[in-house]
């Protein structure tokens, strides 16, 4: 970044160099070093679901070999999963805005957080190896089932050494917010005095200590099997295969609400901002962020049973699973009662959060077709899971992300987008996007397994609309993220609160100063009391 | 709370500090816990087989290694008790002792192992490929769990070399020991985590 040197002293320029980035311990700037390297990685994952997709515009082989495919849907998962929508919006905002909304000039352990991004890069340097080391790219699926991911050829043991470095990296993240919310908040703050986006990202942390050590020692034992043949899970041996897939899932479900929790954050703190009014039930969205934590964490079951279990485990799932529906649904009753009577100005952060609010909406009730017991066994493995995941973790979290970088841009760069670009962009994501994902749920149903490479021809109409609306997303991911790019740049100056926020960041000039506040703030009153409705 | 994080640059205030290594120790907590439900899993399913492997381990050379690590905590916290005393010699002298039962140990370990191995009780040998599936199972969560164990012995031991060095050259003092307590929090969730895999694997015969 280039400033003139008016321009008052703040985190982004009070020193140059890409030295004094790479050795900054400073909360914001790791911030950003996580929303590059996101950015980097999102954009090389997608085209290569764009290249799946093309793949599957006509039936047969178009473009790639079957071996192909399932390396590339592999990585594609294991780069979206594990490298850009884990760590995600935690490791962006939560980084660069958690400090601040809480009143502090820093998490508790600053190195650790720079150490923490040093072990992510790494992890996810490793990912990239394994695609690429001596042709075997990892054809086993993000979610590497045994016996399969015991006995490949191809890379999986680099792979699965990629996302065992990445996940100590978010459990250090997490600690460090849990240990930050719990002993860095400013003067007067109580905990119901806190944004909710800070309470989003402490549920998420506590999922992230102690859930991702299960997957850490889990991928251990895969490795074991691999490399020195102890047989945990391959019957030959007297191990159990499905008790790899319940050691998988304890991890990898809880892993869904680190991923969606701190988008729901990020929108709770769009909505009451551009109403012009007080969230509507502060206390139920806290308790049911930490229902969320807490009842996601023994629904893993719901994603075996088609695997073997007794009828009991089956029910039981099942119920936890519908339960786990009813914390989400008063989120979404407490955003839409939050516009209810309020001055609302429809600006792109705004948009993208009531896009979020449908995407998730659709997600989350295909996900209860897929809990119920009679369903599953008909849509278990089709691409109507596809279609459903991909509401939740693009439609919710990626949505959520983007409604997030909208709202606090300005806020990062202290400049502003184009508004009439944001909203283009918008338009061509959003269609794109339910062109793509939404016939998946059509041919789903009607039987298309998931991950298969070629397909019988009935399916074609779906997976061929399928394929136009991935192009059409790809052109508004190119769109929205050009737009951002230009303007982090060029963008006319912003002011320091251009949405009439009330939360702590918008407090502090635009971008923030290196160590956020003056003074430390006292804090007197609840997080989101406006004055009165704003005039337009 | 609303003091400068920066003011001092490298001091973490000390109850930061230990909150910070208490949730650390609930990942270690939770990652052996994977082992162990595996145990109860695999136990549940050839609890026969289990009975019949374990014979083959040494309760002897099990129970010493318990008793030298039930010391070696014991000099642990004895140190942590010398430098808030200022008594930086004692300290010193208890956190050398620690390690030395932690030579013990790992020393009784490298003979235990290697006792295995040459019977050919190692995972993918010829004689373990005629033993019954549980009698498989049983020896790899032996290797997996001891193994993985060690290691945490391993880290432990270069924390309080660390400390002894910090503590001898003034860096860890009696109103700025953080480190050494943490390492020595470290140092008790391996002994723990023994005292649970002792019974487990040596004792259920």
């Amino acid at each position: 970044m280039t400033y003139t040197s008016s321009e008052p002293l703040n985190y982004l320029n009070h020193k140059t160099g890409l030295w004094s980035w790479l050795t900054s311990s400073d909360h914001k700037r790791i911030g950003l070093l996580y929303l590059y390297a996101i950015t980097i990685f999102f954009c090389a994952a997608a085209i290569l679901g764009l290249l799946m997709r093309i793949e599957k515009m006509a039936p047969g082989q178009t473009i790639m070999t079957a071996q192909t495919y399932n390396g590339m849907f592999t990585i594609h998962g294991i780069i979206m999963i594990f490298i850009v929508v884990i760590p995600g919006l935690a490791a962006v905002f939560g980084n660069i805005f958690l400090p601040i909304m809480i009143g502090a000039r820093d998490v508790a352990f600053p190195k650790l957080n720079l150490f923490s991004w040093y072990i992510y890069i790494f992890g996810a340097i490793l990912g990239l190896y394994s695609q690429f080391a001596n042709g075997h790219s990892p054809d086993t699926g993000w979610t590497f089932y045994v016996p399969y991911s015991a006995e490949a050829s191809s890379n999986v043991v680099i792979a699965l050494t990629a996302a065992f470095v990445l996940g100590f990296s978010s459990i250090l993240t997490g600690l460090n917010f849990i240990v930050t919310i719990h002993r860095m908040r400013a003067p007067g703050m109580t905990w119901f005095r806190m944004p909710l986006f800070p309470w989003s990202l402490y549920a998420t942390a506590w999922i992230q200590i102690l859930a991702t050590p299960i997957i850490g020692i889990t991928l251990l034992m895969v490795m074991a099997e691999r490399l020195f043949h102890i047989g945990f899970f391959d019957p030959a041996l007297g191990g159990d295969p499905v008790l790899y897939q319940h050691l998988f899932w304890i991890y990898s479900h809880p892993a869904v609400y680190v991923m969606i929790l701190p988008a729901m954050g990020v929108v709770t703190e769009i909505f009451p901002t551009f109403s012009q009014k007080p969230v509507f039930g502060y206390v139920p969205i806290v308790f049911s962020s930490l229902a969320i934590a807490l009842v996601g964490y023994f629904v893993w079951g719901h994603h075996m049973f088609t695997s073997g279990m007794s009828y009991e485990s089956r029910w039981f799932f099942s119920l936890l699973t519908f339960i786990v529906a009813i914390p989400s649904a008063i989120k979404v009753f407490n955003w839409l009662s939050t516009m209810y009577g309020g001055s609302v100005d429809l600006k792109p952060p705004l948009l993208y959060a009531i896009s979020f609010i449908f995407l998730f909406t659709i997600g989350g009730f295909t996900g209860l077709a897929l809990g119920s017991l009679a369903t599953n066994i008909q849509l278990h493995n089709t691409d109507f899971v596809v279609a459903h995941f991909h509401y939740i973790i693009f439609g919710g979290m990626g949505f959520g992300f983007f409604a997030g970088i909208h709202y606090w841009f300005p806020k990062i760069y202290g400049r502003m987008y184009n508004f009439k670009w944001a909203y283009i962009s918008w338009g061509f994501l959003f269609t794109g996007f339910n062109l793509l994902y939404f016939p998946l749920f059509v041919i789903g149903i009607q039987g298309m397994p998931r991950r298969y490479f070629d397909y019988d021809p009935k399916f074609q109409t779906g997976e061929f609309l399928s394929t136009i609306g991935a192009f059409i997303l790809i052109a508004g991911l190119a769109g929205m993220i050009s737009n951002l790019v230009y303007h982090a740049r060029k963008g006319p100056k912003a002011e320091a609160n251009p949405w009439h926020g009330v939360t702590l960041e918008w407090q502090v000039p635009s971008p923030p100063p290196h160590e956020n506040f003056d003074e430390i703030p006292v804090i007197t009153h609840e997080p989101y009391l406006f004055d009165k409705p704003a005039t337009k | 709370m609303s003091t400068n994080p920066h003011a001092h640059e490298n001091l973490i205030d000390s109850d930061t500090g230990k909150m910070g290594m208490w949730l650390f120790l609930f990942t270690e907590l939770f990652l052996f816990g994977g082992l162990f439900l595996v145990y109860a899993v695999m136990r549940t399913k050839y609890a026969a087989d289990f009975h019949h492997a374990a014979l083959e381990l040494n309760a002897f050379v099990g129970a010493t290694n318990t008793v030298a690590l039930l010391f070696s905590s014991m000099t642990v916290a004895m140190s942590l008790t010398a430098i808030q005393q200022q008594k930086s010699g004692k300290a010193i002298g208890l956190i050398f002792i620690t390690l030395l039962l932690a030579g013990v140990f790992m020393v009784n370990k490298y003979f235990e192992w290697g006792h295995k191995f040459s019977l050919h009780l190692y995972p993918g040998s010829d004689v373990m490929k005629t033993l019954p599936h549980g009698e498989i199972v049983f020896f790899g969560l032996y290797f997996m769990m001891t193994g993985l164990h060690a290691v945490h012995v391993l880290i432990g031991g270069i924390l309080l070399t660390l400390v002894m060095f910090k503590i001898g050259s003034g860096k860890i003092r009696h109103d700025h020991f953080l480190m050494h307590e943490n390492s020595a929090l470290y140092w008790h969730l391996v002994d723990l985590i023994w005292i649970f895999i002792f019974p487990l694997l040596y004792l259920i015969t």
